[in-house]
């Protein structure tokens, strides 16, 4: 009998110890459902807005990035080098930074991005329910969010988890 | 001057330590228009966790994401919104994790079953042993010796 409760509570422990929120794994709640509207202005061309509509009609891509996150930095090289492969419009999603900054940036370390959208305030982030930079996220043709990828992008996350959702005909 | 010195180093504790309660508080400086309203923004944001530093609520954080939510939350309030329809809205974006009282859906049932089973699996345990040594003591027949009750 003691043994059998030890059992079962080792059993409960173990699940919840597996299945606690880790940061990297905790999966977006927005999967499957309509991306959140948003009307943002458009980095170094302040008189230009990105809304979801102009983004509509083919998969793509949003990365959340900021001039003062670190791990932001660590992905870069990776973005740049998804940037030439040319398979999927890149958008980047610039959250609470200095406009100046996040220019420089991109043009110290080249700029991966078909366009980057400005949430100074972070309100858009909170309607993607952006805990944490960077995240990249996979929108399908219909304006769905397909996928989330916490922290910094990877060639292999890039193509198993990125590219796998993207149906056949639609890459070049 | 020995004394006054410890004196001064005492003032200055002192001052320290009235100075540093403020200091821990100071994240959520905004405040609602009426009492009502503030004792539901109070409630709300300590019941949202904060989704960066998962074990303080949005109330206890001073990273920018619990501020921009409890702005979100400030926000919602004064537009009209029910404590539940926000509650929703922030489930909505984040998923059940954000709230520290998760509902009770299949998934989350035995994070609430639990603890009461496990009550219910020690209460049986205790009433087994305490009914074996009572009956190991009506049982037990054998003298007393002044020694043994001294010993």
């Amino acid at each position: 009998m003691p043994a059998a409760i030890f059992l079962a509570l080792a059993g409960v422990l173990y699940v919840g110890v597996v299945h606690s929120p880790n940061k990297s794994t905790m999966q977006s709640a927005l999967l499957g459902k309509a991306v959140p509207e948003f009307s943002l202005p458009v980095l170094a061309n302040p008189g230009q807005t990105l809304t979801k509509a102009q983004l509509s009609g083919r998969p793509w891509v949003l990365n959340v990035w900021g001039t003062w996150c670190a791990a932001c930095r660590d992905e870069h090289e990776t973005l740049l080098a998804i940037a030439q492969r040319n398979e999927l419009p890149l958008v980047g999603l610039n959250w609470k930074d200095e406009d100046d900054a996040a220019i420089d940036w991109l043009q110290q370390l080249g700029n991966p991005y078909s366009v980057v959208a400005v949430d100074r305030d972070g309100r858009t982030a909170i309607e993607f329910g952006v805990y944490g930079a960077p995240e990249t996220f996979f929108i399908d043709a219909d304006s769905r969010v397909q996928y989330r990828h916490v922290g910094p992008m990877t060639s292999e996350v890039w193509e198993r988890e990125f590219l796998s959702r993207v149906p056949r005909g639609v890459l070049p | 001057m020995r004394v006054s010195t410890r004196a001064g180093a005492l003032a200055v504790v002192g001052a320290l330590l009235l100075t540093a309660a403020p200091v821990c508080t100071a994240f959520d400086i905004e405040s609602m228009p009426t009492p009502e309203l503030q004792e539901r923004y109070d409630g709300l944001t300590h019941e949202l966790r904060c989704m960066q530093c998962q074990n303080q609520s949005i109330a206890d954080s001073p990273v920018g994401l619990a501020e921009d939510l409890r702005r979100d939350v400030r926000e919602q309030i004064i537009a009209g919104k029910t404590d539940q329809e926000i509650r929703d809205a922030m489930v909505a974006r984040y998923g059940n994790v954000i709230l520290f009282r998760p509902p009770f859906t299949p998934s989350t049932a035995w994070v609430w079953v639990f603890p009461f089973l496990l009550l219910t699996v020690g209460v049986f345990v205790a009433v087994r042993i305490v009914r074996k040594r009572t009956a190991m003591v009506a049982g037990d027949d054998s003298v007393v010796e002044p020694e043994d009750v001294t010993r």
